[in-house]
Formats: C-alpha cells, sequence, structure tokens
C-alpha cells in the first residue's frame, strides 16, 4: 500500500514507525507515554491502537530501563525502536549504549547483534524548559560501533528511520524538535529506506562549502540564499549519517569550492564540526583556499529560554563568516 | 483521601505449606489521615492541632499556593511564561513538608513543588522568573542551601543522600529532604539513593508525592508494588503513606519523620496520596489519557477546601476571612507577576559568567564574540 500525503517531520516518523511495524512484526516500540498518549509530541499517535499494547509498550519512568530492555529483545530477534522522551534524559542510558547495544557484536564476535534504533528529540530553539534542548549528537558519534542518524526533512525522516530500524547494528536517531512542525512536504508511504552514511547535498554551488546536519539546515539554507544574492555561490551538504562518517562527498565538495565552513547547534569544543574539520584537514588541505570555519553554539550550558536565542548559531552569524572566508583568499 | 483505592491491587502470594519454608519478615505500611473529606475528623488529632494559628498558617499557604499556580497557568496562556507543571490538587504536600522543615534543613524539590518553594521563602517572582526562563530563578533568596527543582525524574535522590552524608559528617542535627513523583520512584536514582541511606543511616527524609500520575502512565502501570511506601522497607528503611490531601497529615508526619532523623534513627520515607487535578504541564493535553469523571472524582478530595471546611466547623474561620485572604493573595501575586515582568532579559554575558568560579582564558575570546554577535536581532536560530 503506497500512500503519499504531504506532512511534517514529525508526522513523517510517525509513518515510518508505522510502517515497521506493519512490515516487521518483530518490529516493536517502546518508551514512556508511547502508547495511549501517542508521545509527548506525538510520534507515536494511533500506533498502540493500531499495534496493539504488546508491541506498543508504555514503559514505567526508566530511560536505563528502557535502553537496556532493547538491547535484550534485540539479542532475541526482535526490532526494539525505543523512545527516550527528550534527549536531556539520555546520559543514563549512554552506559547501556556504550557497554552494551554497540559492543555485543564485537564481543560475541557476531553470535550476539544488537538492532535497536534509540530515538530521541533532541536540540533547542523551542523554548524548552530546562534540560530539553541538548544537542548530544557528539557524544555518542564517538561511540564505536553505533551508528548516529539526523534527518532534516519529512522525507528524509522516513526513508532514514526506516533504514535505520531495518539495519543490524544499533543507531541513535536524533529528531531536531525544531523542525518537527517546521516544514511539510509529500512524503510517500512506500517502505522505501534511504540509504545510511550517505551525506545529502542539499544545494550545488561552486564558492563555499556549507556543512551541517539537523535542524540548523534552515538558517545555512537561508544564509545560502542571501549569499547568492551577494554572488556568493554555496554548496549544502546535511551529513545526515555522523557516525559512521562518510566523509567523501564532503571532501568531494570542499576540493571543489576550495573553503568550508560547519554549522552547528552544539557546544563547539569537541563538537562533531571538529571531526569533520579533521577529515579536510586529512584529505583535502591542499585544495583549501582558506581556513576552514566553525558557526557552532558557545561552550556554554544553553541558556533557559529568555536567553536562548543568543546561543543559537544564527544566518546572519554564517553569512558574516562566509563573507570573512571569501575575503581571505 | 481512601488510600485502599489508590494502591495497586494486592499481590500477596499464598502461604506455603511446605516445612521447608520459614517465616522471615512481615512488613506492615500504615496510611495516616485526620481529616477527611468536608472536613470530618476521622482521629484523634495530633498535639500541633491546638494551634490553631499553626492551621491557619498551613491554609494560607495552600491558598497562596493555588493563586500562584493560577496566575502561572495564566502568564503562560498569554505567552508570557514558559511550560509550567500545575501543583493544583497537591498543595497540602509542599505546605505541610516545608512547613514542618527547619529553615537549616535542605530541600531538593521536584519542578512540582512550587508550594514547597514558596513555604521555604523562594519568592513568588523568582519563581516565576524561573518559569519564565531565566537562571536567575534559581538563584532565590530562600535557603541558600536548597537545591533548584530537578527536572531529569528522580536523578536528584543521590544529590538530597549526599547533602545528607555532608550533614552527617559535619555532625549537625538538620535533615536533607528530597520530595519526588510517583514516577520518579521506578528510577534507579531512586534505590540506589535509598540503599546508601540505609547503610549509612543518612539524615534523609524521602517524601513521595503519589499524584497516580507519572504524564499518561498511571500509578498502576508504573509499578506492581501495592504501595510506594513499602519500597524504603526493601532499603531498611521505614516507609509510611500518608493522606497527601490532607495538610494535617502531612505536617504532623513530616514533623515525627524529622524528629526521629535529628535524633539519629536514619532515613524516612513517607508516600503522600493525593491526586494531579491539572494537566501534567501546559504542554499536555490530559484528557488524552484519563478521563474527566475521574477528575472530577478527585476534586472531591481537594485539600484546600478540606481544612477550609474543618476550619469553619470549628468557628476559626469566616466567609469574610475567605475573601480577605483571597483578595491579599490576588494582590501578592499579581504585584511580583508584574515585577517579575519587569525585569529585563539579562546580557549575553551571562552564559560564560556562572560556567566557572572565574572564566578561564580561552572562553574570554568566544565571551566578547558572543556579545558582539548577541546585538544583531538576526542571529539566534533566525
Ligand atoms: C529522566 C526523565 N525522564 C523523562 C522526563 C519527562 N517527564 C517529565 S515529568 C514526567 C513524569 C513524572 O512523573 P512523576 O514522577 O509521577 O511526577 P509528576 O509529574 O506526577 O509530578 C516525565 C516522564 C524527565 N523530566 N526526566
Ligand atoms: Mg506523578
Amino acid at each position: 500500500m503506497t500512500k503519499m500525503a504531504e506532512t511534517d517531520l514529525l508526522g513523517a516518523v510517525n509513518l515510518a514507525l508505522g510502517r515497521a511495524l506493519q512490515d516487521d512484526e518483530t518490529t516493536i516500540v517502546l518508551g514512556e507515554d508511547v502508547g495511549v498518549n501517542g508521545g509527548v509530541f506525538r510520534a507515536t499517535d494511533g500506533l498502540q491502537e493500531k499495534f496493539g499494547s504488546a508491541r506498543v509498550l508504555d514503559t514505567p519512568l526508566a530511560e536505563c530501563a528502557i535502553a537496556g530492555i532493547a538491547v535484550g529483545a534485540a539479542t532475541q530477534g526482535f526490532r526494539p525502536v525505543a523512545e527516550i522522551q527528550f534527549a536531556g534524559f539520555i546520559y543514563p542510558v549512554i552506559d547501556q549504549v556504550l557497554n552494551h547495544a554497540s559492543r555485543l557484536r564485537t564481543r560475541t564476535r557476531g553470535r550476539l547483534s544488537c538492532p535497536m534504533v534509540l530515538r530521541a528529540p533532541y536540540g533547542g530553539g523551542v523554548h524548552a524548559p530546562e534540560h530539553h534542548s541538548e544537542s548530544p549528537e557528539a557524544l555518542f558519534a564517538h561511540i564505536p560501533g553505533l551508528r548516529v542518524v539526523i534527518p532534516s526533512s519529512p522525507q528524509r525522516a522516513y526513508g532514514l528511520l526506516l533504514a535505520a530500524i531495518r539495519n543490524p547494528d544499533p543507531v541513535v536517531f536524533l529528531e531536531p524538535k525544531r523542525l518537527y512542525h517546521a516544514l511539510r512536504e509529500d512524503v510517500t508511504d512506500d517502505g522505501k529506506e534511504l540509504p545510511l552514511d550517505q551525506p545529502v547535498y542539499l544545494r550545488q554551488g561552486r564558492d563555499i562549502t556549507l556543512v551541517t546536519w539537523g535542524a540548523s539546515t534552515l538558517e545555512v539554507l537561508r544564509a545560502a540564499e542571501q549569499l547568492e544574492a551577494e554572488g556568493i555561490s554555496t554548496e549544502v551538504i546535511d551529513v545526515a549519517t555522523l557516525s559512521p562518517l562518510n566523509d567523501e562527498p564532503i571532501c568531494a565538495s570542499v576540493e571543489k569550492t576550495g573553503r568550508c565552513i560547519v554549522v552547528h547547534e552544539a557546544a563547539r569544543t569537541g563538537g562533531f564540526g571538529a571531526e569533520i574539520v579533521a577529515r579536510i584537514a586529512d584529505r583535502s588541505l591542499t585544495s583549501l583556499l582558506a581556513p576552514v570555519r566553525r558557526v557552532t553554539g558557545y561552550d556554554t550550558v544553553i541558556p533557559l529560554p529568555r536567553l536562548e536565542v543568543k546561543y543559537m548559531p544564527g544566518t546572519r552569524q554564517i553569512v558574516d563568516t562566509a563573507q570573512e572566508v571569501m575575503a581571505l583568499s | 483521601m481512601n488510600s485502599k483505592s489508590n494502591n495497586a491491587e494486592p499481590d500477596d502470594g499464598a502461604r506455603p505449606a511446605d516445612k521447608a519454608m520459614n517465616h522471615v519478615a512481615r512488613f506492615d505500611i500504615f496510611c495516616r489521615r485526620y481529616i477527611e473529606p468536608e472536613g470530618n475528623v476521622v482521629a484523634e488529632l495530633p498535639e500541633v492541632t491546638s494551634d490553631v494559628d499553626l492551621l491557619k498558617r498551613l491554609y494560607r499557604q495552600m491558598v497562596l499556593t493555588r493563586v500562584f499556580d493560577q496566575k502561572a497557568i495564566a502568564l503562560q496562556r498569554t505567552g508570557r511564561l514558559g511550560t509550567y507543571p500545575s501543583v493544583l490538587g497537591q498543595e497540602a504536600i509542599g505546605t505541610g513538608v516545608a512547613s514542618a522543615m527547619r529553615d537549616d534543613d535542605v530541600l531538593l524539590p521536584s519542578f512540582r513543588e512550587h508550594g514547597a518553594q514558596l513555604q521555604r521563602g523562594v519568592s513568588i517572582r523568582e519563581l516565576l522568573l524561573y518559569w519564565g526562563g531565566d537562571e536567575r530563578g534559581s538563584d532565590f533568596s530562600g535557603p541558600r542551601n536548597d537545591f533548584p527543582v530537578c527536572i531529569p525524574v528522580g536523578s536528584h535522590f543521590p544529590h538530597a543522600a549526599g547533602a545528607a552524608l555532608a550533614i552527617k559528617l559535619r555532625g549537625s542535627d538538620n535533615v536533607a529532604v528530597v520530595i519526588a513523583g510517583d514516577g520518579a520512584t521506578s528510577k534507579g536514582e531512586f534505590y540506589e539513593a535509598l540503599n546508601i541511606a540505609g547503610v549509612w543511616q543518612l539524615p534523609l527524609l524521602v517524601v513521595i508525592a503519589n499524584n497516580q500520575w507519572a504524564i499518561s502512565v498511571s500509578r498502576k502501570e508504573q509499578t506492581r508494588a501495592r504501595t510506594l511506601a513499602q519500597k524504603a522497607i526493601a532499603a531498611g528503611i521505614p516507609g509510611e503513606q500518608v493522606d497527601g490531601n490532607d495538610a494535617v497529615a502531612v505536617f504532623t508526619a513530616t514533623m515525627e519523620a524529622l524528629e526521629a532523623i535529628r535524633a539519629g534513627r536514619g532515613p524516612h520515607l513517607i508516600e503522600a496520596l493525593t491526586y494531579r487535578l491539572g494537566d501534567h504541564t501546559t504542554a499536555d493535553n490530559a484528557s488524552r489519557y484519563r478521563d474527566d469523571e475521574e477528575v472530577s472524582l478527585h476534586w472531591h478530595e481537594d485539600p484546600v477546601s478540606r481544612l477550609r471546611d474543618y476550619l469553619t466547623a470549628q468557628n476559626h474561620w469566616t466567609k469574610e476571612d475567605e475573601q480577605t485572604l483571597l483578595e491579599e493573595c490576588r494582590g501578592q501575586v499579581d504585584s511580583e507577576a508584574e515585577a517579575y515582568l519587569a525585569i529585563p532579559v539579562q546580557p549575553v554575558s551571562a552564559m560564560f559568567d556562572h560556567l566557572f568560579a572565574v572564566l578561564p582564558e580561552p572562553l574570554k575570546l568566544q565571551r566578547e564574540y558572543a556579545m558582539e554577535a548577541g546585538k544583531d536581532d538576526q542571529n539566534g536560530g533566525n
């Protein structure tokens, strides 16, 4: 059954979850409030009604247990898709992910594996309460044996989430909640997955490569348009799968443009931008016409809503930085 | 509140006939209640109730909490406050617990315990400032050793045990008091903290505000245990239930527990039975997962009218008193709200200025850049 419907990123997540539950009876969904309530954002809306409370499970309030149960069930032939209600509450779960989910295959030389997905809404800019705005992608990208995937459009959310669920290994799937309702597009519910490990060109250009992921794609695309009007042509890449990072398309683009800026919301130091800059230094240094720059969140705690807007990297900063970079060569 | 209706079904196993099975231990959980709905006295009132002024103070404080709560919701609905968790229906817990505490005790509140914070001396404007999205709301003028509210559910239980350890090491007789919800008792930190507090006999009081819901997950879906109080028993700590809508019971249970703890008898847990009459937060719509009928039934248990009914029946409270009190509370809350709204946003530099005791040199450049970039309205998620 193929349906096309206009929907937002949240709706696309819901479609992908429904499709996965429909297509594969080993798929289960679990998390706090995912059942009758349909998740606090409604990502799982209607799923328990349709697939029953044996496959769409409301859990007690216990993140470590949610992740650990996903590990256990995954080793026994299920495909758990566990929701952590907000990325700010995912930190205790790192133990389960780092010590177990990402290592069981290695530890048992392939005898046991963990085909599980941990979904979590992440990121700032929506005036959420304390601990509800963090961007922890770099913490997970540092874990060997784990995939870290971040969608930035409804169609990509659908295809990437399906791919994550069907993937034989654990995936942390971070959903930029600022994009949940930001854009709508036609999403075809055809069960087709998108390739993991494949950055996406959002825009082709010749002067400068802008690399980003998640909600920052909004500001980057806006900056690209402003720069275009000033005669600066940008290539925009959405990394999509941060880990394992396929740097080929990024380096190919930088070799073409000779310039690069990485944009992310998370704090700068040790942020995933640093990895991208390192890859460029490794592979494409001699093609560079100017230093590679980062526009990121500050090395501070993300502020509560009243100051939050001043923390988030903005269009103006990207444009300014691009102009500086252009002026250097 | 009828404690029976609020506990999960009995799960006692059958008594084994096998002679190899020797009885080892048995535990009981009691639920305390003095005043039932409509203000009727159901048990001999404790000493403290002879102090009518104290009862009136408890009542005033609950009313103030409720008026504050209504204001906070109104501010949120008009875009002047962030997401806010209402404490409607649970006022007796914060008021009762905090009123029994000493200033030098340490409170570690969950995000819903505005009532306890108010009683502790956190100002209304500070509460609004926090929920309005400004960290200065946690730099409150109330007891300076109290914790800010805990948002990651249950993660503050160990902090409370740590604060209690500090008290014990120092040899003083104050107590760390942590308040959290029913949902929080499912977290590992809850058991870990209780266990350590038991082993080390720490001066710790754990109060569980069991409002029957953790967002959409009901008390019965949260745990198969008949009571949450019995979870303390597993750690070798006394656990009891109290009717959390009976302010006198909450106050008395807390007072007695604190006295025992101060006397060196180790940690204690009180499960206060109540009901969340409102949505989980202003971002929630509880009608998606619970019946309005259930909610209306629980209005009958309302802690505020219960104490008022009692005071009225004892001829300690009149309609005029009520009118005066409401006007006072509204006046206070309104003027505090005005004051909150007039507080300007902090400068961008504030993000940096409290990261470390002294801002490390390498961050100074970033701070300058942030201040410069912050001047531009096009920056910041635009
Ligand atoms: C560790 C963690 N997980 C999830 C959440 C999201 N959340 C906020 S409150 C809440 C329910 C808490 O229930 P309970 O402990 O009973 O407290 P109540 O809200 O009823 O006061 C949840 C799941 C959170 N804040 N922290
Ligand atoms: Mg609760």
